[in-house]
């Protein structure tokens, strides 16, 4: 049985803009899902709407085994499911007021209630696996980039999340960057870490996902284990984008 | 300068500055810090976009912003005894001070926790935080951070609008110069003495608010 399920997922905005247009996802535990896709086409919605940082208008969603309705979740289902997920977002989002390691033990001193020492052994530690142990006392306006995506990345880490979401991790940095986020997420997907990542990186999807949705006009319009993914692509819009994607990056 | 004038200046001067340290400074600090705390409120209850109470703040805000300070004190001093509300002069002056200053402080801090970019409550919300931890524990402290150098202008502003608080019979600087000017009749000295020691005050504070900068730091920021 998946540990993740979304079903039927809808959002509309503003009345009108119809964004998603009743999106299944399924994920297991451990697989690397990467989400593909033109932009516009709802994929961060998608993201945004399976951890409450939208309200999707209906669908379901099942978590460990429990089942909630989308447009019907209260507060204390949405924390409860929160607390088993992590995010990471576009633009690091790192508070700006707390250091590196702050940021890391934010959530779990404040909202786990965990004890300060622990937490920040916890800190340490998460911080250390993305390699930004040397720069714990740092604030994000100190840090470049690829490095706040990385002191992101270790915020995710130390909350102990089933699942991580990436939304578009590596969209706002520089070339030369990409890379070391990259790094630590190809790491974490060795280690057997569930993620759900959107991104526009088709080496990531390629080789380091197990499997690739390509998400368009709020519906999927094809997914499929990344290998055959590539290889095969069944749909012909599917092949256009690899296509005008690959090109773009050569 | 006449031996007379010079005197009368340097008799005068610890007597106005006495009540510059009984009654201006307290009632600028007094009145600040529950201000500050109104405005807080006031600004945190919009941000909250709560229906009813931001109303009610909007009609707080444009009734006091709309209204001369000095009307004001008249309505809470003189005014409403007659509905049987009495209040010392002082801290009358103190609620008036402190009303005002909220109204205006308070659209300082709402805009200031308006311009805290929106992914930071994102990611709160993601890392388990409730609204009000949220608030408080990054919102506001970067918010505060933003609003200091504007704040600490209406503070200065504020120590001088006290020589307002002469009109209600509280006996503060300036109302103590007028009366020693009543004796000897020497306003441009007088007053000009007094003009100095607001200037004074203000310059406390103009130094304070450097030194209270560099202690907030600026989170990194160059």
């Amino acid at each position: 049985m998946s540990m993740l399920e979304v079903k039927g997922i809808k959002k509309t905005f503003d009345g009108k803009t119809q964004v998603l247009n009743g999106i299944d996802v399924s994920v297991n535990k451990g697989e690397v899902i990467a989400i593909l896709g033109p932009s516009g086409g709802g994929k961060t919605t998608l993201l945004r709407c399976m951890n409450f940082l939208e309200r999707a208008d209906s669908g379901s969603l099942t978590f460990d085994g429990k089942t909630y309705d989308l447009s019907r979740i209260t507060k204390k289902e949405i924390a409860e499911i929160r607390c088993k997920t992590a995010f990471v977002f576009q633009n690091y989002n790192l508070f700006l007021n707390k250091t590196a390691l702050q940021n890391v033990t934010e959530g779990l001193i404040v909202a786990r209630k965990m004890e300060k020492n622990k937490a920040e052994e916890i800190g340490r530690a998460a911080l250390q696996k993305v390699g930004m142990l040397e720069r714990v006392d740092f604030y994000p306006n100190q840090l470049s980039g690829g490095q706040q995506q990385r002191v992101a990345i270790a915020r995710a880490l130390a909350t102990d999340p089933e699942i991580i979401y990436f939304d578009e991790p590596t969209s706002a940095l520089d070339p030369e960057l990409t890379g070391e986020v990259l790094g630590v997420m190809r790491k974490l997907a060795e280690e057997g870490m569930t993620m759900l990542v959107v991104t526009h990186e088709l080496g990531f999807a390629r080789n380091i996902s197990t499997r690739t949705m390509f998400i368009e006009g709020g519906v999927v319009v094809e997914e499929g284990p990344s290998r055959e993914f590539f290889a095969n692509p069944e749909q012909e819009r599917t092949k256009a984008f690899l296509r005008a994607i690959s090109s773009k990056e050569d | 300068m006449n031996e007379r004038l010079l005197n009368i200046l340097i008799q005068s001067f610890p007597k106005i500055l006495l009540p510059g340290l009984m009654y201006t400074i307290p009632l600028t600090i007094l009145a600040f810090a529950i201000g500050l705390v109104i405005a807080i409120l006031t600004a945190l209850v919009q941000f909250a976009n709560i229906k009813v109470l931001k109303q009610i703040a909007r009609l707080y805000i444009w009734v006091i912003r709309g209204t001369p300070l000095l009307v004001q004190l008249f309505v809470v001093y003189y005014g409403l005894p007659k509905v049987g509300i009495l209040i010392e002069a002082f801290p009358a002056a103190v609620m008036v001070f402190a009303i005002n200053e909220g109204a205006y402080a308070a659209e300082t801090m709402r805009a200031a926790l308006e311009a805290v970019p929106a992914g930071q409550m994102e990611a709160g919300y993601c890392v388990g935080m409730s609204w009000w931890q949220i608030v408080r524990r990054i919102e506001l402290p970067q918010a505060l951070r933003t609003a200091f150098p504007t704040l600490f202008n209406e503070l200065i502003s504020m120590v001088k609008d006290t020589s307002l608080a002469a009109n209600i019979t509280v006996t503060e600087m300036f109302m103590t110069t007028q009366r020693i000017n009543a004796v000897y009749y020497e306003p441009l000295a007088l007053y000009l003495e007094v003009a100095v020691i607001y200037l004074l005050f203000s310059t406390v504070l103009t130094k304070l608010q450097s030194i209270g900068e560099k202690r907030l730091g600026s989170y990194g920021k160059r």
